[in-house]
């Protein structure tokens, strides 16, 4: 019998009843899978869309941020009579594991009765999945209409398409890759290093006893240069010589200090300190691991088309053409390995000028091509 | 299919969805905003495109069709050997650095392709030539020398030389003129537009 959700003041979570087995061989006990749903189910449960969020993302892709109050973050795609319809479709979003937003994470109690800290197990982008297929089990849905991502959500869509593909009809991968590349990799070990050579960080051990909220407390410094770091690679030259140049911000002339004299520092900065209400530093660790761990063609004897030899599923790949982080070629080369396995798949750079991130911006090719799809 | 559902088709398009049965497996290579893989979908073809234009793949996608953004001159090579039943290269070839490649790649992806082109010696643009002295611009050609797609203008002797050379065969061919059929005799000079139906024995 599929455990029953539970509403929070957060939104509904799922507990699940049975511990989760893990890529690393250690399993997670107690886990929690806190969602969002859209739309209604119909009576044959066939019209359900997962969409899979980001790194920083959560569950709040159509409705507001309970933290930040501000609209959910693709909420130009999603909702009634946008191109995933939910007057149409019934949308789930759930919070991956390992993340802060209420799914079960470094944050949460430990059977020790003390937040798990760095002994919460290292996660993988499958293990995530794992969480989702749970909580569409206990939904009693058998297969999904679709899967959607966009960069790690990308990934979770073709882990699902290679691990459940049985279980989707369609996955649409936007902005993504099969595997983590070096340059990939080193970014997100300079994020990881900031927030270690933090002295609050701790060892990750900083939560307190009290159960203070986890984004209080902690190496806010250290996360909020992982962010400022990361932030960029979302960006494209492009994009932020057209949005900051090399204008001053709020002053006539150099200062010849160390203050924020260009927009762009002011900026950063300002998008690292945000980040820090809202994000847990040790969550950063965990999520930013799985995905340099993620390589979808290692996992099956290292060639990417063995991945989806069991889906019989739709795919969509897309790609920016100012994306540096998840360039055009890797969409390419998973369209081109489903292709010559003979998968129905449409591939397609769109052009935009905000880098990696253009994905969640207005852009009306993709807009068609998500409709389209879906349909 | 109902020559009501090819009847809005483009006339070479039109002869290809006409004679590609139900069922088959056909590649589009420049498939445009994909009308030929609309209606050999609509006859139950499973028809995949490849298309060098982002927008018109944009477009292909958000009616439902499988198409993949890439360069004929580039991409084949990623198309396994006899993976679907026809290929199709309609107003293309003409638009491709090595059309000899194309046309061989074609032959490997299926073994029977349909192949169309605007005939460079159809007598309007031998006219516009001989007595103009300049590079034709009509219905069928209608782009300047400097900016046009078409980087290989060919004939249709000229076609039917290539296929002799590499062992094709030309199993039926048809040719238009101001959109309507025109006949076999003379269609070097009096064919506007080309479309062979070619195979290798």
């Amino acid at each position: 019998m599929a455990p029953t959700p539970e509403n929070t003041p957060a939104g509904p979570v799922l507990k699940l009843a049975q511990p989760l087995p893990l890529d690393s061989g250690r399993s997670l006990a107690d886990v929690e899978v806190a969602y969002e749903t859209y739309g209604t189910l119909n009576a044959d449960k066939s019209n359900a869309i997962l969409i899979c969020h980001a790194l920083t993302g959560d569950q709040h892709v159509a409705s507001p941020h309970p933290i930040t109050g501000k609209p959910g973050w693709w909420i130009r795609m999603v909702g009634p009579g946008k191109p995933i319809d939910t007057d149409r479709f019934f949308v789930i979003c759930s919070n991956v594991i390992g993340s802060c937003m209420g799914s079960s994470g470094p944050a949460s109690m430990a059977e020790s009765c003390a937040p798990y800290g760095m002994t919460f197990p290292v996660i993988t982008v499958r293990d995530m999945v794992r969480a989702q297929v749970a909580l569409v089990d206990a939904l009693g849905i058998d297969r999904l209409h679709a899967v959607v991502g966009g960069s790690m959500g990308g990934m979770q869509a073709l882990s699902w398409a290679a691990n459940f593909g049985d279980r989707i009809d369609a996955a649409l991968i936007i902005a993504s890759t099969s595997r983590h590349s070096a340059q990939n990799i080193a970014f997100h070990e300079v994020g990881r290093q900031a927030i270690m050579a933090d002295p609050k960080w701790n060892g990750g051990d900083y939560y307190g006893a009290t159960g203070e909220d986890p984004r209080k407390v902690g190496p806010e410094s250290g996360l909020a240069v992982a962010r400022m770091a990361a932030h960029i690679t979302y960006l494209s030259e492009q994009g932020l010589t057209e949005k900051f140049g090399r204008r001053l911000q709020d002053r006539d002339a150099k200062t010849f200090g160390f203050d924020a004299d260009f927009q762009i520092e002011s900026y950063l900065r300002y998008q690292g300190l945000s980040f820090t209400d809202r994000f847990d530093a040790n969550s950063y660790l965990y999520i930013t691991r799985a995905m340099d761990y993620f390589d979808l063609a290692e996992e099956h004897g290292g060639k990417l088309a063995d991945a989806f030899r069991n889906t019989q599923a739709r795919f969509c790949l897309v790609s920016f053409d100012t994306d540096w982080l998840y360039p055009t070629s890797e969409s390419r080369t998973i369209a081109h390995a489903l292709n010559a396995a003979g998968h129905p798949v449409s591939f397609m750079e769109l052009s935009a000028p905000f880098g990696h991130d253009s994905f969640l911006l207005d852009n009306d090719d993709l807009d068609r091509v998500v409709k389209g799809f879906i349909r | 299919m109902s020559p009501a559902a090819t009847g809005t088709l483009r006339p070479d398009l039109a002869v290809i969805a006409d004679h590609i049965q139900p069922g088959a497996r056909v590649l589009d290579i420049g498939c445009g905003d994909g009308e030929l893989m609309a209606a050999l979908t609509a006859k139950g073809c499973d028809a995949r495109g490849l298309e060098i234009d982002p927008t018109n793949v944009a477009a292909c996608v958000g009616r439902g069709l499988s198409v993949m953004q890439g360069d004929a001159d580039t991409d084949l090579v990623y198309y396994p050997d006899s993976s679907v039943d026809y290929a199709v290269l309609s107003q293309t070839l003409q638009t491709t650095r090595r059309p000899d490649l194309i046309l061989e790649n074609l032959l490997r992806i299926a073994p029977r392709g349909f192949v169309s082109f605007p005939n460079f010696a159809h007598w309007r643009v031998r006219a516009s030539l001989m007595l103009g002295g300049q590079m034709p611009v009509t219905e069928a050609i209608p782009v300047a020398w400097y900016e046009t797609p078409n980087i290989h203008h060919l004939t249709i002797a000229d076609f039917r030389s290539l296929l002799a050379e590499r062992g094709i065969r030309a199993e039926r061919s048809w040719f238009f003129t101001g959109g309507q059929p025109s006949r076999q005799r003379f269609a070097n000079l009096t064919g506007e537009h080309a479309v062979f139906l070619v195979t290798r024995d």
